[in-house]
């Protein structure tokens, strides 16, 4: 099974190191982008950004609507093709290695994406299915999941019928389902109240500390404060990358929020 | 109140006016639907194919053929020698009805006083057919008319015999099996496709199918067979209800019947898939199906109307859509007991229509999602 019995031998950088610290052995980063680029005839919308993202981090990817981010995850999960520059995903390359970065990482867009017309276990059974996971692994896949989310009762409802948190719960377990070393998130909490995302996040320190890189995206600067480092995107460029201590201090203020407001009205 | 009304109304005309697709139905629909059934749902007709059966070869034969073809509505296509020519031509389409002149035409006219004229029509569209017809036997009272002079008495006469051939009973069940086949695998294939991808772009899930290490081929593979296997099974289904409760026979191989719904159902699921790249959401897949799909398939593909009652340029458009060519397969293999060449030319279309379209719906994929 890929990933997953090589995990107890991964380093696990819980306090992150800075990035520049390991460009001597670019190959322990789960994720390394230099100067990507993608342009869509005139307009540049996502412009030279580089960045590295150490295994086990999580890593937050912030910036206003329009900024760019969402494109920038497409290209590094394979959906877009960059006009310029050069990314690594778990060590391959995005412009040769798709499949291979396809079969290493989890996503989950900002749309909630499982089938709501099919019950919980159908949905972890699919996607276990379209891994290429054994019978037998989709059906300890399936009780483990439903016992961390304790969904017992519900494993023959449709998925529809779930509230909306136990869905987004669900669905980041499903994209960790054929174990991957990354996982992305497009904007996983939107629409649910802070007690909800705080449940959410236990589940992706959970992922984290099992050696899991987590690159996350999102509006929420509660969230963001959640992260061991932060980039904020403005404009298609990334304007600012750090712990959210390191940027509250390069920015001299307390909140995340502020550091934000003062990024993106520059 | 008055004034909140208005408000209202207000609102609810931009989001119309604003609206291409609902635009297209208020005022696209109406002028459409009157220009199709105006045209259409009539029983003239221009330019019907025939082809001359003429065993006399005298001159009175010659005077009768040109009278007919004079007027403009039949048009000589070929001139046959035998019944199994005159068969052939029906099969592949080529004439609606055939004119058969007797040998001694002449002589039986002038020295008998009573000659005969037999008239062979295409009876597979029984409308069609019935008014061919009886326009013909017109046009031949008239040429007997006008060799009699205007005298009042009619001593010379043409007795005209009308056979109705593959459908002697003029059954109109003969005409819809065929057109319902064609329109439940393009309702099914097609619309359901479209709809089925679009949802899951809709809902999200696409991006997660295309982030797998699933090869997009796979994808839309797995996403049409289901719809593939179940039009079929529909499609036997109708033709097994057609056979036992309205006796319309399948005269040709029920094999190549089978194989050639296969194709038409291929090009179908392409339609579908080519929509689908293009929609982003259920609703316009929705709508562009029944615009570019329904329609055409129910009013144009000769199902409902003759298209040789159409006006030309309806007749033009009639010769993109798939279904006409495979109502046209149907109606040879199951009427017309017609073998694989009397088909091969309407298969061939299908075919080339099957290529170009995959290669646009895979063209339109690569673009989406690179």
């Amino acid at each position: 099974m890929r990933g997953a019995h090589k995990r107890e031998e991964r380093v696990q950088p819980r306090s992150w190191q800075k990035p520049e610290e390991h460009k001597t052995k670019p190959m322990s980063y789960a994720i390394e982008a230099q100067n990507l680029t993608k342009r869509f005839g005139d307009f540049t919308a996502v412009d030279a950004i580089s960045f590295n993202v150490a295994q086990g981090e999580i890593f937050g990817f912030l910036g206003a609507n329009g900024a760019g981010k969402t494109t920038a995850i497409k290209m590094l999960i394979g959906l877009s093709r960059p006009t310029e520059g050069d990314a690594s995903i778990a060590g391959f390359d995005v412009y040769r290695e798709t499949d291979q970065i396809k079969e290493n990482i989890g996503y989950m867009s900002q749309k909630f994406s499982l089938y709501e017309d099919l019950t919980i276990a159908e949905n972890i059974r699919f996607y276990g299915g379209i891994y290429g996971l054994s019978r037998k692994r989709i059906k300890t896949k399936t009780t483990e999941i439903i016992q961390e989310l304790g969904l017992e009762e519900y494993v023959n409802r449709l998925v529809g019928d779930l509230p909306l948190g136990w869905k987004q719960r669900l669905a980041f377990a499903i994209a960790g389902v054929h174990d991957p070393k990354i996982i992305f998130l497009d904007e996983p909490t939107g629409g649910v109240d802070p007690a909800t995302r705080r449940q959410f996040w236990e589940m992706i320190y959970e992922a984290a500390d099992r050696g899991v890189t987590i690159f996350v995206t999102t509006h929420y600067m509660d969230e963001a404060e959640y992260c061991n480092r932060i980039s904020i995107m403005v404009d298609g460029r990334i304007e600012a990358l750090g712990s959210p201590a390191e940027l509250k201090q390069q920015f001299q203020t307390d909140s995340m929020d502020e550091v934000f407001l003062k990024l993106v009205r520059a | 109140m008055i004034k909140i009304f208005l408000a209202f109304v207000r609102k609810e005309l931009f989001h119309i006016l604003r609206d291409p697709r609902t635009l297209a139905i208020l005022f696209g629909m109406p002028v459409a639907l009157v220009l199709i059934f105006g045209y259409t749902v009539t029983n003239e007709f221009k330019d019907a194919s025939v082809a001359i059966f003429n065993e006399a070869n005298d001159d009175l034969s010659y005077q009768l053929v040109d009278h007919l073809t004079a007027s403009g509505h039949l048009k000589l296509v070929t001139s046959v020698r035998t019944t199994a020519e005159l068969e052939q031509a029906f099969q592949s389409n080529q004439v609606k009805m055939g004119i058969v002149i007797p040998a001694g035409f002449e002589d039986d006219f002038f020295r008998q006083r009573k000659a005969d004229v037999q008239l062979i029509a295409d009876a597979t569209e029984p409308n069609y057919a019935t008014t061919l017809t009886s326009y013909a036997r017109q046009m031949i009272a008239t040429f007997q008319q006008n060799q009699n002079g205007t005298s009042g008495v009619q001593p010379y006469q043409v007795s005209t015999e009308i056979r109705m051939f593959y459908n002697p009973q003029l059954e109109g069940a003969y005409n819809f099996v065929p057109g319902t086949v064609a329109l439940i695998l393009m309702l099914i294939c097609a619309m359901m496709t479209s709809l089925t991808i679009a949802k899951e772009k809709e809902t999200g899930t696409m991006d997660l199918l295309l982030v797998s290490p699933l090869p997009p081929i796979v994808i839309i593979l797995g996403k049409v067979t289901p719809y593939a296997i179940l039009s079929f099974i529909d499609a036997i289904i109708v033709l097994f209800l057609g056979y036992y409760l309205f006796d319309v026979p399948v005269r040709g191989s029920l094999v190549l019947l089978l194989a050639l719904v296969l194709l038409y159902l291929l090009v179908a699921l392409a339609l579908g898939v080519l929509i689908s790249t293009k929609a982003p959401t259920q609703q316009t897949a929705m709508m562009t199906s029944m615009f570019a799909l329904l329609m055409p398939t129910m009013l144009l593909s000769g199902f409902l109307f003759p298209i040789a009652s159409m006006p030309s340029l309806l007749q033009y458009i009639s010769k993109i859509i798939p279904a006409k060519y495979f109502i046209q397969i149907e109606q040879a293999i199951m009427l017309k007991a017609a073998g694989w060449d009397a088909v091969a030319f309407p298969a061939l279309i299908l075919f080339i229509m099957l290529i170009v379209l995959l290669t646009a719906a895979w063209r339109n994929f690569q673009v989406v999602y690179k």
